[in-house]
């Protein structure tokens, strides 16, 4: 028995080491390669024999990467303040006030955030097009908001639900409107809930791809995701993987941050737009 | 919220269903013709659209079958009390934090096929004789995308269920073990049965992702036929070839197939998609 249960617990240890070098191992294969620069890339080595920060310098001095992140940090924030805000508002109506349809309407919101973006692709590019949005970030704030607005509504009416009846019913009786209600009662109450669909919403935004990638076509309208997916070398036969892997590890850094963080409050986030859901 | 919604996802996909009964391209948006039902029969008669479609189902089912599995291993042992669990938690998130461009990137340089790390790690270990171009061979390229997307979105099944098992209720537990029933078959009677609802929800969740995928493929094997999704088509009739009319029809089909497996999902699994409260 002591014996059986020894391997057991050392086969256990194994697998979760297992587990953790699958998860882990790509990106920490991607440092490692940023950190190469000339022939000591195509080596496989475990560790770069001469460490160079080459690569990171060389995506900020010759492709337009510093631009590509300010562009993806405006588009993304642009999205999650207008989403929230809105979906504030729409949250209030739904989880608060009862009227016919609501059922539906809430599986309505469900339903957009669920079909494929390649649907709306040529609507969309019609729409920008007339208002004169293609190649800003404006196009994609605007693309952004299909997805970020139905997830953060529904997260949010969620929370609202859970909310006590009482604080509500103790502000009409002094007189406060539903303006007033949503402002002065629960938006401090939200904060957390605000937080992590924020950041959700933040980070769906932030990795975007098929309409940034459609929607801007010079290097400095770019976003990261794209910017990272295009990025090309001297020639057009030679990919410059350092870069990209030294960009690619630019990029992820603060989101791994982000999301180690927020760890409890982005599971929390998720079930509540997906278990509930 | 509701006419923000309208205009950025009603609007368009209106518009790109009008689009696919027309021969409008990007040139001619103001000048088109419609065609009937035209689109549609040449979309029925090409071989690549059925491949399209052919690679997209493959795709879904194995990689959501392969994360449903290793995500309940993965949720079931980060239940289990064990040192190091929030560590351990940390790391398994690492792989969802990351970009999809980016993860893409970074499996697309491990299977390089001249430089890649997993080439050398299969011929260090004598599995393979000489280095295999993974992302280029028609064979091993959907296996390859498959494993790119278990590998990233594996933590969000792992997640969801994991959420699910820690609101299972714990006197159930006690009173098998103090019965001393078998642990698997406290799994398959107790533990399944009750995350059964939960993981359905994750499974349609992931399914329906699975289905619209683009960035992956379009990243890691660009719009090669042998791992071309159906969005992927969509996309290169679109824009690469500025066929909106014929694109739309793809986008269209696509939506419908989306449709059905949402449909089938809810009636076949009793998916309960309103939490009903």
């Amino acid at each position: 028995m002591g014996l059986k249960r020894t391997v057991g617990r050392i086969a256990f240890a194994l697998l979760v080491l297992g587990i953790v070098v699958w998860a882990v191992f790509p990106f920490v294969w991607a440092i490692v390669t940023s950190l190469k620069v000339g022939s000591a890339l195509f080596t496989v080595e475990a560790w770069p024999s001469q460490p160079s920060l080459a690569n990171y310098a060389a995506i900020f001095r010759e492709q337009p990467f510093g631009r590509n992140i300010l562009n993806s940090l405006l588009a993304a924030s642009a999205v999650v303040a207008l989403s929230l805000g809105l979906a504030v508002l729409a949250a209030y109506a739904l989880g608060r006030v009862r009227f016919r349809g609501r059922g539906l309407l809430l599986f309505v919101v469900l339903g957009v955030s669920m079909f494929p973006q390649v649907a709306v692709l040529s609507g969309l590019f019609e729409l920008v097009r007339w208002l004169g949005l293609y190649n800003r970030i404006g196009s994609l704030v605007l693309s952004y908001l299909i997805f970020t607005l139905p997830f953060t509504v529904w997260v949010l009416t969620t929370f609202m639900r859970e909310l006590p009846k009482e604080l509500e019913e103790a502000a009409m009786v002094d007189g406060a409107g539903p303006f007033v209600i949503v402002t002065r009662v629960f938006l401090p109450l939200m904060g957390p809930a605000l937080a992590a669909t924020g950041l959700l919403a933040f980070i769906a935004a932030w990795n975007e791809f098929l309409f940034a990638l459609t929607f801007t076509l010079t290097d400095d309208a770019r976003t990261v995701p794209v910017a990272i997916a295009l990025m090309s070398g001297a020639s057009q036969y030679e990919l410059p993987w350092g870069q990209i892997m030294a960009a690619s590890v630019v990029v992820t850094v603060p989101l791994i941050g982000l999301v180690l963080l927020f760890q409890r409050r982005i599971v929390s986030g998720l079930t509540a737009g997906a278990v509930k859901g | 919220m509701l006419v923000v919604l309208a205009g950025v996802a009603g609007w368009p996909l209106v518009r790109t269903v009008f689009f696919s009964f027309t021969d409008a391209t990007l040139a001619t948006l103001d000048g088109f013709q419609g065609v009937g039902l035209d689109n549609y029969l040449w979309l029925m008669r090409d071989p690549v659209w059925w491949r399209a479609v052919w690679n997209t189902l493959v795709f879904t089912v194995v990689s959501v079958g392969i994360e449903t599995a290793l995500g309940l291993g993965i949720a079931l042992i980060l239940n289990a009390h064990l040192p190091g669990r929030g560590l351990l938690r940390a790391a398994v998130l690492i792989p969802w934090a990351i970009p999809t461009v980016v993860s893409a990137q970074m499996w697309g340089w491990m299977f390089h096929d001249l430089y890649g790390v997993v080439n050398a790690i299969l011929m260090g270990l004598g599995l393979i004789a000489e280095p295999r171009a993974w992302t280029a061979d028609p064979d091993l390229a959907l296996p390859v995308v498959i494993a790119v997307d278990v590998w990233k979105s594996t933590p969000f099944m792992a997640l969801l269920i994991l959420a699910a098992l820690q609101m299972l209720p714990r006197d159930l537990y006690e009173a098998a073990r103090v019965d001393g029933v078998h642990p698997v078959k406290v799994f398959f009677r107790i533990t399944l049965p009750l995350i059964r609802p939960a993981l359905m929800v994750a499974v349609l969740f992931r399914t329906l992702d699975a289905l619209r995928v683009f960035d992956l493929m379009y990243v890691l094997t660009g719009n090669s036929r042998s791992t071309m999704s159906m969005s992927v088509y969509a996309r290169q009739y679109l824009i690469d070839f500025q066929d909106i009319g014929y694109g739309s029809a793809a986008a269209t089909m696509l939506v419908l197939v989306l449709a059905a497996a949402t449909v089938l999902a809810v009636t076949l699994g009793r998916v309960r998609v309103d939490a009903g409260r």
